[in-house]
């Protein structure tokens, strides 16, 4: 025996290259003439060019390297508890996981279905087995999310919370910015929607905090099953980058669609930010309790994976196709996470509004304070004494902080576009659209509404446009209601059917325990309804007045 | 920082408890571990359920903001007129098979395993060059056409899955187009590595065949009409009520599977194999959809009607299309499978699903 023979020497056979496996493969469409294809999802947008694939794989392939990745997940789960993950897991951050992964099984399954509409529409079949990858993809992201909430359900100190979680994910004020994010994907204009929102912004761009920074976060909090699942989850999305560029590179060439894509990217970037941000870049800052200065803030990640990454060498090649890229949104988006305080104003909120969640929010304390004044200079004045306002309000029997006229805080407009409130007082903006008056966190989110979601743009028809509809303002569903009357039709209250699911704190005893009734006695109201019943003059004044913000009282 | 003093206020001392584990503490909710927002089938919910129901919201549940993007013309997200059929409750259907992203993959992967091997082993061997040569042409250009029937009936459902008014059925249409255009490409694959052994085998001729040969006109005509359905769920009929028994399961059982062997061939019935259990999961699935759609309190006798239509305007088209795959039948050497004798089990396939569904078997099925 020869010392170069190998067992692959002996078993070899002759085979059809990977390339040519993809051809064949490519070629089982046609041109259907007995009948026409089924109506599919309209877009406005020409495509005459074939997409390439540039991932060349068949299912063949794929199918078991799938099931490669799941059995290292799952076998990591079981890893975890055996190794009792759970006994030091931070329970600040499980808790934020509630209101995370009832979020984001629903994006994940409409990027599937949004697979349909990409799919009828691209000529030639070659992208197709991309998109079915993708497809499929989407379907495993879904369920395995919905897996591993069901795991920390069963394993975590505090359930509640989780065990009603898609029914928490259709009606809290918090999932509403995930249901934004995911009706953007499948809903409208059919490129704006599953290949420019989707694919090219949201899986280029914001998958990386999402599916990337969170995990690593998570780890830092004992939490070794995030970053196991959804570093498996990052790893398709590189096929699903590839299907977005792709379609991108099949319709830029063509200059009628650059008035198109340039609405659609600067839409698509504007809503990720304001969505995306505001969501991950809580859970990554306001959900850990690690508090090394030697790591990277959200604002630093946000540098390296939006703006190093996907805006210098994503969107930045783009303008030599002739396209123009909105520099400016990126500029503000930046400034909007480093000099006013986007992601804090978001957290502060969302503690502003513990009573009507279903997860626990504990304040920050002493050791996070330091961390958030060495990485955002200035923080502390801002915010310091609201999260002493926080801790001190936290036991039952404090006047709920939603409700305290002590604390100086003021109740903010919802954005009618991307759903998170106006929390940038100097931003807010309002308009009209078909004789209403709308409420706005920004101009980029005035534009999305008035400008982008429209019939026309810039002149030009826009027949397949999608447009905004539904109660979109959560506090219009519960305006006049008592808060507790508010809670109890949410929900979010645990089998005893008194006690809150959400707690202003971590402390797991019953006698520390908000129910209902500490709560009871102050209503919920609509700020655009009333912004609505002012005369154009007040409305100037009251806007002008909003713009100035608000200074929290000093906590003694 | 200066302001150090004065914030240690805000560090207060609270009682966390030691670990984060379930049963560190009892609590109001410490033992609420399930998912309680949906009704199980069973007596417990199953981890499919567990995965599947409500992640697709519904405004008649739990999405008290309604759907909040729409089409121009107003239609929302989802709507329930995507399809002519009724149901009195959208969210009662489970499909049969349970597929989650795991139990699918594992399946998947299970068969790409069985088919690659089954083929490497038979390739080693020498087998396709022992095919008897008028079978050679047979896989060339008749399960070379009949590999885009899959591919087309694949296509259509990854449409139709965008349609549905609940997660289950979506997934459940999901996974059959999976099945269906993996399989496409396992016959595509299949073909192109005997072909590498098979001196003068053309991978092009089964789509030439497909798109010319009037044997097979009636077979793309019928898959055409299905791809060519604007509503979803007939789409989803149409496939696994209709074509897969009259065309599918006559192609692959009564011709391929049964005449394979006798031709020296024992590589291919393994190869379609894979597709029959394939089909047996996507009929269970169906089956129990439009059962529960045609025994609907409400909308039950006007669903029937539909699916009678659905029923006797693919059926016909299907019949017509089996017919015309007769010559196949003919062309290999050693004859051991009758068309009659496949078709009449076609027929009576289709018409015992039929009569699970309730539905009236049309005449040219009833003979």
């Amino acid at each position: 025996m020869t010392a170069s023979l190998t067992l692959n020497k002996i078993t070899a056979q002759k085979g059809i290259s990977i390339a040519e496996a993809a051809n064949r493969v490519a070629d089982l469409g046609w041109t259907p003439s007995y009948v026409q294809e089924a109506m599919t999802f309209p877009t406005d947008y020409k495509i005459s060019k074939t997409p390439r694939d540039p991932m060349k794989q068949v299912l063949r392939s794929y199918f078991p390297m799938q099931e490669e990745k799941d059995n290292r997940v799952y076998g990591a789960l079981d890893a975890a508890l055996r190794g009792d993950m759970f006994r030091n897991v931070e329970p600040r951050w499980v808790e934020w996981m509630k209101l995370f992964l009832a979020i984001i099984p629903f994006p994940e399954i409409s990027a599937a279905r949004s697979m349909a509409m990409v799919g009828r529409l691209a000529p030639g079949e070659e992208l197709r087995t991309g998109f079915t990858m993708q497809m499929v993809d989407e379907f495993r992201h879904s369920t395995i999310q919905m897996n591993l909430k069901k795991w920390y359900m069963e394993n975590y100190i505090d359930p509640a919370g989780f065990d009603i979680t898609e029914a928490a994910f259709g009606k809290c004020y918090a999932t509403t910015i995930g249901r934004q994010f995911a009706e953007g994907f499948l809903t409208g204009d059919a490129i704006t929607a599953a290949n420019v929102y989707l694919t090219v912004v949201a899986e280029t761009a914001f998958t990386n905090t999402l599916f990337v920074a969170m995990p690593s976060e998570a780890a830092r909090n004992g939490d070794y099953a995030l970053p196991t699942v959804f570093l498996s989850v990052q790893s398709d999305e590189s096929r699903h980058i590839g299907n977005g560029h792709s379609m991108l590179m099949a319709m830029i060439n063509d200059p009628s669609n650059h008035q198109l894509l340039e609405r659609d990217l600067k839409y698509a970037f504007w809503q990720n930010h304001a969505i995306v941000d505001a969501a991950i870049g809580t859970f990554i800052e306001y959900g850990t309790t690690n508090r090394d200065k030697n790591k990277e803030s959200y604002a630093e990640l946000w540098h390296r994976w939006i703006y190093e990454d996907y805006y210098r060498t994503y969107m930045l090649p783009l303008e030599k196709y002739g396209i123009k890229i909105h520099h400016d949104d990126v500029a503000a988006a930046w400034d909007r996470i480093v000099k006013k305080n986007y992601v804090h104003k978001t957290a502060q909120f969302f503690t502003v509004g513990w009573s009507v969640n279903f997860w626990r929010i504990e304040a920050q304390t002493e050791r996070d304070f330091e961390w958030f004044e060495h990485k955002y200079p200035g923080w502390y004045a801002e915010f310091g004494d609201f999260w002493k306002w926080h801790a001190k309000l936290s036991v039952p029997g404090e006047t709920n902080i939603l409700f305290n006229s002590e604390v100086g805080y003021s109740y903010p407009h919802r954005c009618w576009s991307c759903m998170v409130p106006c929390l940038i007082r100097e931003d807010f903006v309002c308009d009209e659209v078909d004789g209403k008056i709308y409420t706005y966190c920004s101009e980029g989110c005035r534009w999305t509404h008035k400008v982008a979601f429209a019939a026309e743009y810039e002149g030009r028809a826009t027949p397949a446009m999608g447009r905004f509809s539904g109660r979109r303002e959560w506090e219009d569903c519960y305006h006049g209601w008592d808060v507790a009357d508010a809670i109890k039709d949410l929900g979010f209250v645990r089998p005893d059917g008194k006690t809150m699911i959400a707690q202003p704190h971590l402390r797991f005893d019953a006698k520390d325990m908000w129910t209902l009734d500490h709560v009871r006695g102050h209503t919920l109201g609509s700020p655009l309804r009333g912004f609505r019943a002012l005369s154009p003059i007040e409305r100037e004044v009251a806007t002008a007045e909003y713009r100035k913000g608000f200074k929290i009282n000093p906590c003694h | 920082m200066s302001a150090q003093t004065s914030r240690a206020a805000a560090a207060r001392p609270i009682a966390i408890a030691k670990s984060g584990a379930a049963g560190a503490a009892v609590f109001p909710g410490s033992g609420s571990r399930k998912y309680n927002y949906f009704e199980p089938k069973g007596r417990k919910a199953t981890h499919y359920e567990d995965m599947t129901v409500d992640v697709q919201p519904d405004p008649e549940r739990y999405l008290l903001q309604d759907w909040i993007i729409s089409f121009p013309d107003g239609t929302p997200t989802y709507s329930k007129d995507w399809t002519a059929a009724k149901s009195s409750n959208w969210h009662k259907f489970r499909a049969v098979d349970q597929e989650w992203e795991r139990t699918h993959y594992q399946r998947q992967s299970t068969i790409c395993g069985m088919v690659q091997n089954t083929i490497e082993n038979g390739r080693k061997s020498g087998a396709p060059t022992r095919f008897d040569p008028a079978w050679v042409k047979i896989l060339q250009n008749h399960l070379g056409a009949y590999k885009h029937a899959e591919f087309g009936l694949g296509t259509s459902t990854m449409q139709a899955q965008r349609y549905g008014y609940t997660q289950m059925v979506n997934n459940a249409i999901l996974t059959n187009s999976s099945y269906k255009l993996r399989f496409a490409q396992d016959i595509t694959l299949y073909l192109s590595e005997i072909g590498l052994d098979l001196p003068g085998f053309d991978n092009a001729a089964g789509k030439k065949h497909w798109l010319e040969d009037p044997i097979w006109q009636g077979v793309r005509k019928s898959v055409e009409s299905v791809m060519g359905s604007n509503d979803y769920l007939e789409q989803y009929f149409a496939t696994n009520v209709v074509f897969e028994p009259l065309i599918g399961e006559l192609f692959r059982s009564g011709f391929l599977m049964q005449a394979a062997s006798a031709q020296n061939d024992f590589i291919t019935p393994a190869v379609v194999s894979a597709a029959e259990a394939d089909y047996e999961r996507n009929l269970a699935n169906t089956v129990e959809l439009f059962h529960i759609l045609g025994t609907d309190p409400t909308y039950g006798a006007q669903n029937l009607a539909l699916f009678n239509k659905w029923l006797a305007k693919h059926a016909d088209l299907a019949l017509d299309a089996a017919n015309h795959l007769q010559p196949i039948w003919s062309q290999p050497r050693v004859k051991v499978a009758a068309f009659a004798d496949a078709l009449a089990h076609a027929k009576n396939r289709i018409k015992g699903i039929a009569a699970e569904l309730g539905l009236t078997v049309p005449a040219n099925l009833a003979s």
